[in-house]
């Protein structure tokens, strides 16, 4: 492959202006496909089937096969659409979108052109440093996703080498939601952070919905990036280019920075921008050309004449509306307020995705600061140690219950975090840890006082030293004493008490 | 008068990945050609106060409920047509096209 030349990204933004466009696509964790009974893998139940296990007659395209739309779909779907500030067709209706590709077995994708279910809408995205933007929305529309190729024999395992191809169609039919954004101006050098943002409150919206597994490495949530540049001063948007097989929030940002650079480097030397699909790698962390657009762009869109007109009745699309949750920018705002975290503070718990942890930690009773600690303190700890999500390894009731006993004074943090370690073992409940290990605190003064005594007649020379003023000589005394209390004491308690007792020792 | 192109038909031929011979070409060009006349009648009969529609019965809102049945069809069943398999998947010679 020939070398790419890249424009230094600065410099680019100085002579050009990026213009994006996003494509997401939602699968929806329903309990069935869109059009045939089969098990949905997009819902956490059936996630990983062994393949082709979960196919009818549909999926597979067989003849005299019928599609029958999933209600729960429709209802989903229009919940998104109403989420993203789109008003909801009073009727809409499917379409084929014809190709001839191994993924799809009927030949066509049952999608809809002209009548989306919703359509003109706009979203708050917020970038990390607190300021936002405005992403406007052309449509959202229902669709099937298509089954996966696994290409076999090329030295790469990219297409082109491939000698042949394995089919599972599993996926053949999942409920898909494409939300397609109009192009996004005035985001300049933000554009490539902007992109990140916008899939990450799609993927927030899908999740407060209950609508999507959205989960970016199963492929739940996917993103194509369009991307052109408009010399300064002119009116014309540029040719585009479309970045597909965007697979994490990373490489979203990294993808649409990239053809910033790419597209500025050919345009600054007087080249032109090929309107095609290019691919994005993750390893080298660069695009290389797909097929030409104008080509594959003849989809022979026509009304899919198997399926009837989907008119949403205007009680239920109010109904679907009342029950929609705070939107995720409004929602991240209120909440840093009410629990007076810093922005810090705030971004910690939000970029380790522990936002809901947190909340539920606060609701089952724990206070704000306590609940950022345990879940991005010591849980994010284990998490990275296990290489897995925080999120995963204890709930909200049981991080409270702990937050309890050290408010309670029953566990000191260190002892906390013996419990903790216990509740990810599985071992139960804090509670029921600190009974089954004997590992709550010694709160009895008496017991403290024994041991303090003993320790303070085994070092005399310590003694004589705080009972001359030279209190920081009690460190030695104390570690004896939580030592022989095998840490289950309040280290602050123990001090009191050993200056306490050194006072009154004869 | 609708008319077919040559060259539409092969185009068409190419999205529909079909290998078309000079002489196949010609020859689908005329049938072709006399498909869309017999459907071009259709548009005598259309008039403006006719809207255009998809499906020949005014139905609207059919839905299936989200549960799953057993039209599912075992791997045997769903591999039993398949010309080649490896294992449970379906095998098709390498096409040069993409994931649309």
């Amino acid at each position: 492959m020939a070398r790419v030349e890249l424009m230094d990204y600065e410099q680019a933004l100085e002579l050009f202006e990026p213009v994006i466009g996003l494509e997401v696509h939602v699968e929806l964790n329903t309990e069935t496909k869109m059009f045939s009974p089969a098990p949905n893998p997009a819902n956490e139940k059936y996630h990983g089937a062994a393949p082709n296990t979960l196919v009818s007659p549909v999926c597979l395209g067989l003849p005299g096969s019928l599609p029958v739309v999933n209600g729960e779909a429709v209802e989903k779907s229009i919940s998104l659409g109403l989420a993203l500030g789109c008003s909801i067709a009073e009727s809409s209706r499917f379409a084929r979108k014809n190709y001839f590709y191994p993924d799809l077995a009927k030949n066509y994708q049952i999608s809809q052109y002209d009548e989306p279910i919703a359509f003109d809408g706009e979203v708050e995205v917020e970038l990390a440093d607190g300021r936002t933007f405005q992403v406007p929305i052309e449509r959202a529309h229902m669709e099937e996703d298509a089954g996966k190729l696994t290409h076999v024999g090329g030295a790469t395992g990219r297409i082109q080498g491939a000698e042949y191809s394995l089919v599972d169609y599993n996926r053949a039919g999942v409920p898909l939601v494409e939300i397609v954004t109009r192009p996004i101006f005035g985001a300049e050098g933000d554009a490539p952070e902007l992109a990140k943002a916008y899939v990450s409150t799609i993927r927030d919206i899908a999740i407060s919905l209950g609508i999507s597994e959205a989960r970016m490495e199963r492929g739940n949530l996917r993103c194509d990036a369009n991307v052109s540049l408009r010399p300064r001063g002119a009116e014309k948007l540029g040719t585009r280019t479309e970045t597909k097989n965007v697979n994490s929030f990373r490489s979203i940002e990294r993808a649409v920075r990239y053809e910033i650079q790419r597209q500025a480097a050919i345009l600054a030397k007087g080249g032109a921008i090929t309107q095609e699909t290019r691919h994005w790698h993750e390893d080298t962390g660069t695009t290389s050309p797909g097929r030409p657009k104008s080509d594959a762009d003849d989809y022979r869109y026509f009304p899919e004449p198997d399926l009837v007109p989907v008119v949403p009745s205007p009680e239920r699309v109010a109904e679907l509306r009342a029950a929609l949750p705070e939107p995720p920018a409004a929602r991240r705002r209120r909440l840093k307020a009410e629990w007076s975290f810093t922005d810090l503070e705030f971004q910690d718990v939000v970029n380790g995705g522990l936002l809901n942890e947190v909340a539920a930690t606060i609701a089952a009773g724990a206070s704000p600061a306590a609940a950022r600690k345990w879940w991005t303190g010591e849980l994010t700890r284990l998490a990275n140690a296990s290489e897995t999500d925080a999120a995963s390894l204890a709930s909200p009731e049981h991080v409270a219950e702990l937050a309890a006993l050290v408010e309670a004074g029953t566990l000191t943090d260190r002892l906390a975090r013996q419990v903790l370690e216990g509740v990810v073992a599985g071992e139960g409940s804090p509670q029921q840890i600190v009974d089954a290990r004997g590992l709550a605190v010694v709160s009895d003064d008496g017991a403290l006082i024994a041991a303090i005594d003993e320790a303070l007649a085994a070092q005399p020379d310590v003694l004589a030293k705080i009972r001359d003023g030279k209190v920081q000589a009690a460190g030695a005394v104390i570690g004896a004493v939580m030592k022989a209390m095998q840490g289950k004491a309040d280290a602050a308690r123990v001090r009191e008490l050993v200056l306490e007792r050194a006072a009154a020792a004869e | 008068m609708p008319e077919i192109s040559a060259e539409q038909v092969a185009h068409l031929a190419n999205l529909a990945r079909i290998a078309l011979t000079e002489e196949e070409i010609a020859h689908l060009t005329t049938e072709l050609g006399q498909i869309m006349q017999a459907v071009e009648q259709v548009n005598q009969v259309a008039t403006p106060d006719v809207p255009p529609t998809s499906h020949p019965i005014p139905m609207q809102n059919v839905f299936r409920a989200d549960v799953v049945t057993d039209d599912v069809l075992s791997p045997e069943q769903a591999l039993s047509g398949a010309p080649e398999r490896d294992g449970d998947r379906f095998v098709v010679s390498a096409i040069l096209g993409e994931e649309q």
